[in-house]
């Protein structure tokens, strides 16, 4: 699929359709909010205004409300993130096996940093508390892939994979 | 319905079921501390300062949002609920600024009352406080961040009253902040500027864009000639800034002082009320006569039109085309009283004491200065007259009681009722049925649509012609109207106020403004009313002699260039 953003940094006019087609059922009924931020989120990536005027106008939702939604719950982002979204676990267990120096890495290397983005796009960070692998710590997943013990080295590695790709 | 029981510090209580523990304790005359309470509009136990011991229960209750039940036995005053209120307090205050002394609510702010209230006498949590930053972007009202507690009144009186949701909590723990939506400023989004959220705010965290100072170098300027207008709902409010009793009428002191402040003329927003008459009433039964849009709907409220400019732009062709009472005195005082007086329009400075913050915007619209200056200077609200006053060392309550100056001080009993809801459509109603009819009114007083109740109806017969009116005021009843309009309602005359019972409760107006205190503003209003020699608004001379010197005739060519208007539709986001 395209990109959702046209070069003055605005939502395409399919991605904007398709925001269109997530609100349709649910037109009028402010009880589906989180549900229809949800859907949306994951089709276009994130939330920037537009949509969430969309979303606003089309559930009957103050638009005040949609972003204080959105704004409340950290799942949800306003900018878009990386083709590549990396999570690193900060829960005690990875925290206290080395996640700090992790999180510095990713800084130091490719100047990204928790809740932000790389300058070319490739990779976003987030932090997680606790994904349930505590054995595995320091627990990083990228996309759908779950990375276990990972230290220096092997973070370096597994960051050149996906550049490749 | 039986009654519960329940015991309250040792005393008996009966009350009806569903009442809450506090309002039970306030029935029995038992006083419990609140900070996020407001009556029936946010009862949402935020704060943690109304807390009480019950018995039974794992841990303190919050008894605004505790019900009572039957055979409870609760306890207001034990240490440890002395202890965790005071607690809470300074954990409410540890990141709130300690600028009271330079604070704009300083001596009226509901936390360092209560501060002084829960005797806490030091800072005890020092740490990291909230940093955002001052909203200055309004032309009516200014957002401090730092000093808001979170206790969600103003949200919820904008979400709930008036039905805006200009303002709303957004972000998280910390860093929650109550915003327009993306934390846009204020001045950008659509907010009315009525300033009900300031009038509940507990503390300076809203409050009213103060130009005070504007006034006092135009005052201190021997080249200006300052008038000042005041707008009907002053009169009744003006004594609570000095500790007299909402709705005392106030009038004659009110005129003393503004002429002691050094204000060269001092002038009546009744006096273009009655104008107002003139020119909407001859509207309507000129749109009635000629199938023009109906129903009609008053335009005197600024935040009523910014409203329908944001919300309902499709039915601005209902509005009436008539400037706001304000805004016509503004053009007359450029106009036909400089032209009267021999002043240069360049040289005179008008000031406006209006119960409204919506005001202040509406001097600034663009398309207000039809006398060929800004048609209105600067806005000042109640409650910055006030402050004024005390700056001036002025001891209101023993001032003589003076005149309004001549002719745009003249004015009848209708003008002074446009400060209540109703007042419009009464007013209105006394002029149209003697035009109409060319009778004497049997009765003036028109009590149906009187009082606080959000949307009166009547039907008046103007010779053998029924003419329906509604009034609404707060804009979530204005809300209901409009849909009952595009739903089909047939009504002829439609009044709106932006705020709960109209001007006298104003977001200009002094703190508290609740009920109690609307009910008797209002009362204070219908009084000056009764105590006025004329109250139709067609039979006030300086009207007649405006109209025959210098307007010519209601809706004339003169008239529509100063005294008319046009409305803009806005974005809702």
């Amino acid at each position: 699929m395209a990109e959702a953003l046209t070069c003055d940094n605005r939502l395409t006019q399919e991605y904007l359709d398709i925001v269109d087609e997530i609100i349709k059922p649910y037109r009028g009924q402010p009880g589906n909010l989180i549900q229809v931020l949800h859907k949306a989120q994951s089709r276009v990536g994130f939330l920037p205004r537009e949509v969430q005027v969309k979303v606003a106008d089309g559930l009957g939702v103050p638009l005040t409300k949609v972003y204080g939604v959105v704004s409340f719950y950290s799942l949800f982002n306003t900018l878009p993130k990386g083709k590549h979204k990396i999570t690193i676990c900060a829960g005690t267990a990875c925290y206290v096996r080395g996640a700090k120096q992790l999180i510095n890495q990713l800084k130091e290397d490719m100047d990204l940093e928790p809740g932000g983005t790389t300058e070319d796009g490739m990779f976003s960070l987030d932090l997680v508390r606790c994904i349930g692998a505590c054995g595995l710590g320091p627990v990083v997943t990228v996309d759908d892939e779950v990375h276990g013990k990972v230290h220096r080295e092997k973070l370096t590695k597994i960051m050149a994979k996906y550049k490749e790709e | 319905m039986s009654s519960i029981n329940l015991t309250i510090d040792n005393m008996q209580v009966q009350v009806e079921p569903g009442t809450t523990v506090l309002q039970a304790a306030r029935q029995a005359g038992i006083k419990i501390p609140t900070l996020c309470y407001l009556e029936e509009i946010n009862e949402i136990g935020a704060c943690r300062i109304c807390l009480v011991e019950v018995q039974g229960a794992r841990t303190l209750q919050a008894s605004c949002v505790t019900p009572v039940s039957e055979g409870m036995v609760v306890r207001t005053n034990t240490t440890q609920v002395r202890q965790v209120r005071k607690m809470n307090l300074e954990l409410i205050m540890s990141n709130h600024p300690q600028e009271c002394l330079t604070c704009p609510r300083s001596t009226n702010c509901e936390l360092q009352q209560l501060a002084s209230e829960l005797g806490i006498t030091e800072i005890k949590f020092a740490g990291e406080m909230s940093s955002y930053e001052p909203d200055y972007s309004s032309a009516s009202l200014v957002r401090d961040p730092r000093k808001c507690i979170l206790c969600r009144r103003c949200t919820s009186v904008c979400e709930n009253v008036q039905k805006v949701n200009a303002i709303g909590p957004q972000e998280r723990g910390f860093n929650t902040i109550v915003a327009p939506a993306f934390l846009e400023p204020l001045g950008e989004v659509s907010c009315v500027n009525c300033g009900q959220c300031a009038l509940v705010c507990p503390t300076a965290a809203i409050h009213e864009k103060d130009q005070t100072a504007e006034v006092w170098k135009v005052l201190a300027d021997p080249k200006k000639h300052v008038v000042v207008q005041t707008a009907p709902a002053v009169r009744v409010s003006i004594g609570e800034m000095f500790g007299l009793q909402p709705g005392s009428v106030e009038t004659g002191r009110l005129v003393a002082a503004l002429r002691k402040l050094g204000f060269d003329r001092v002038f009546d927003t009744d006096f273009t009320a009655d104008l107002t008459i003139m020119e909407e009433g001859n509207e309507l039964l000129q749109r009635i006569k000629e199938g023009g849009k109906l129903p009609l709907v008053t335009s005197c409220s600024p935040g009523w039109i910014k409203y329908i400019e944001h919300f309902y732009p499709e039915m601005l062709p209902h509005l009436s085309t008539c400037k706001s009472p304000q805004q016509m005195f503004g053009a007359l005082a450029k106009s036909y009283y400089v032209e009267q007086a021999g002043i240069d329009a360049a040289d005179i400075f008008v000031v406006s004491i209006m119960p409204c913050t919506a005001k202040k915007f509406e001097a600034g619209r663009h398309e207000m200065a039809d006398s060929g200056h800004q048609d209105v200077d600067v806005v000042l609200t109640t409650r910055e007259l006030g402050k004024m006053l005390r700056e001036a060392g002025i001891e209101f309550s023993a001032l003589a009681e003076e005149e309004y100056d001549a002719p745009l001080g003249m004015s009848t009993g209708a003008g002074v009722i446009f400060g209540s809801t109703g007042g419009v459509m009464e007013a209105a109603l006394r002029t149209a049925y003697e035009l109409v009819t060319g009778e004497t009114l049997p009765a003036l007083d028109f009590h149906a649509v009187r009082g606080l109740e959000g949307v009166k109806e009547a039907s008046v017969n103007l010779n053998g012609t029924t003419l329906n009116a509604v009034v609404a005021h707060g804009l979530g009843n204005a809300m209901d109207v409009l849909e009952r309009v595009k739903a089909g309602h047939q009504y002829h005359f439609i009044e709106i106020m932006c705020c709960p019972g109209g001007c006298i409760g104003g977001g200009g107006q002094p703190i508290p403004t609740n009920r109690e205190v609307r009910e008797k503003r209002m009362a204070g209003i219908y009084n000056a009313d009764q105590g006025m020699v004329i109250r139709k608004s067609h039979e006030n001379p300086a009207v007649q002699a405006l109209y025959k010197d210098f307007l010519g005739e209601p809706l004339g060519h003169k008239s529509h260039q100063l005294l008319h208007t046009h409305y803009m539709p806005r974005n809702r986001h």
